[in-house]
């Protein structure tokens, strides 16, 4: 079965078409990369597929595992297998990131009719995935994103992945805000989570950096709401040197 | 503030957004007096979650370097007023943390007159209130600083989360000020959820409604954060946001 298939996705932020009849498929065992210029509409696909409110889808349809996706609310799109990681994950004073998780996990479970992890089952769970991400378990204790660092927050977005266990993951930039080791040991643990025949990745960056730890096998250049090519890894390490410019030409 | 048998008006400002009709069976409210000798510690838990009409006034003296810790939550009365007048003596300590949660027509308020009458005493209330439907919701905190009370600290941190455009908060912090040597800072503010952590939330798999709940249990814990019985309140607090939402 096809992992996600979006066809001719047409989307408006505040009245304004974004997206603009783009259509992309992924199977189960791929990871793409969808690269392009600053207001390309990168960030805008991650958030529509995610269901934000205030992405206004106006035309196409997008099939994730035999689901209209458009139909589902965001906590469904989740349970359906569906994570978004952000480009800025969000500070919530006062909760907790085990707590949170806890419930999200637990949450997800219900809406697949799956009995809820008790306390000592999480807690496991949790300390093996920060372990991947070389985080601290009592990182995992403090309000979620307080405090942290960019580097921290997006390693913790890797976290929560790894604990959630999606079937699909759209990482929007996460290697923005990350130091080299950073940048590694977020690659790292996106390989260990995600290269996986039944699940897929949909990287979302301005850069190569990233790809050097994580292979795509497909890359492709958005561009005024579009994909406009559409080719192997080469085509990263093509638009590094020539620019988006000279590629979408 | 002086209970007389007369019943108040609007035009009483401590009275300002009360439910009178509700006051009406009340009235007049007992005083429940409380008087704490100099150098002890005492400490009182209010939780109002019954659906009838309630109101409390007390009156809470404090000695020399005597602590009191109030914490009240109110959640469920159709009319709900704790108002609390204190005063403190030479190096006294006390503390306020509210809750008030509401929905429907229900109208609660937290109505303090805290006076620092000798020096080097210091104050701090912090009041959380969360209202959905039509519910109103009000603090009305007066603090005064008599001559000669110098090294005075009063805080007051007043937030209203209205869940439903058709609440109301009402937030009245006042200052009345004659000695020299004083802090007091005081904050309010009336908002609405986050929606961008919301929405960070439900990517994770939390329904909204769960989503909501975990950040206004957040929201709600600062008013009972080292409380006695910290743990209770916050469990019948998440009780009732849990109905609400």
């Amino acid at each position: 079965m096809t992992m996600l298939k979006i066809d001719n996705l047409q989307a408006n932020v505040a009245d304004k078409p974004i997206l603009k009849g783009l259509s992309l498929t992924i199977n189960p065992g791929e990871i793409h990369a969808i690269m392009g210029p600053n207001g390309a509409g990168k960030s805008t696909l991650g958030y529509t597929l995610g269901g934000r409110p205030g992405y206004d889808v106006t035309g196409g349809s997008v099939d994730f595992l035999g689901q209209d996706l458009l139909e589902l609310e965001p906590h469904e799109r989740a349970a359906a297998g569906l994570f978004l990681g952000f480009q800025y994950p969000v500070e919530i004073p006062g909760v907790s990131f085990v707590q949170f998780l806890r419930e999200a996990a637990n949450a997800q479970r219900k809406g697949r009719g799956e009995e809820p992890l008790s306390g000592g089952e999480f807690l496991k769970l949790a300390r093996e995935k920060a372990g991947l991400l070389r985080m601290d378990m009592d990182m995992l204790k403090r309000p979620v994103n307080v405090g942290f660092s960019g580097g921290e927050k997006k390693r913790a977005e890797m976290v929560q992945m790894g604990i959630l266990d999606p079937k699909l993951a759209i990482l929007d930039e996460t290697d923005s805000g990350l130091d080299i080791d950073a940048l590694r040991i977020c690659g790292e643990g996106i390989n260990s989570i995600m290269r996986a025949p039944d699940k897929a990745v949909l990287l979302i960056t301005h850069y190569q950096r990233l790809l050097d730890y994580v292979k795509p096998d497909f890359v492709h250049v958005l561009a005024a709401g579009r994909i406009v090519k559409s080719g192997g890894p080469e085509l990263a390490l093509q638009l590094e040197e020539e620019g988006y410019e000279a590629v979408v030409a | 503030m002086t209970d007389t048998l007369t019943l108040p008006t609007r035009k009483d400002e401590d009275f300002r957004y009360s439910d009178f009709d509700a006051l009406a069976g009340l009235w007049p409210i007992a005083r429940e007096e409380i008087v704490v000798a100099a150098g002890a510690e005492e400490s009182l838990q209010i939780v109002e979650d019954g659906a009838s009409a309630v109101a409390r006034h007390l009156v809470i003296t404090l000695g020399a370097r005597a602590k009191f810790d109030l914490r009240v939550l109110s959640s469920g009365p159709t009319y709900g007023r704790v108002a609390v007048d204190v005063r403190l003596a030479e190096g006294a300590d006390f503390t306020l943390g509210a809750a008030q949660l509401a929905t429907g027509s229900e109208t609660l308020e937290v109505v303090t007159k805290v006076v620092h009458a000798e020096k080097d005493a210091t104050s701090s209330q912090i009041v959380r209130t969360v209202l959905a439907g039509h519910a109103v919701g009000s603090y009305l905190g007066c603090i005064g600083v008599e001559r000669g009370a110098d090294g005075t600290d009063a805080e007051q941190s007043v937030r209203a989360m209205l869940l439903d455009r058709t609440a109301t908060a009402n937030a009245r912090p006042e200052l009345e000020i004659y000695a020299d040597d004083v802090k007091a800072a005081h904050g309010c503010a009336v908002g609405e959820l986050d929606a961008n952590g919301l929405f960070y939330l439900m990517s994770r798999g939390l329904t909204p409604p769960e989503a909501k709940r975990l950040m206004l249990q957040a929201f709600v814990a600062e008013a009972f954060t080292g409380a006695p019985g910290e743990n209770m309140l916050n469990e019948a607090a998440i009780a009732r946001l849990e109905a609400i939402l």
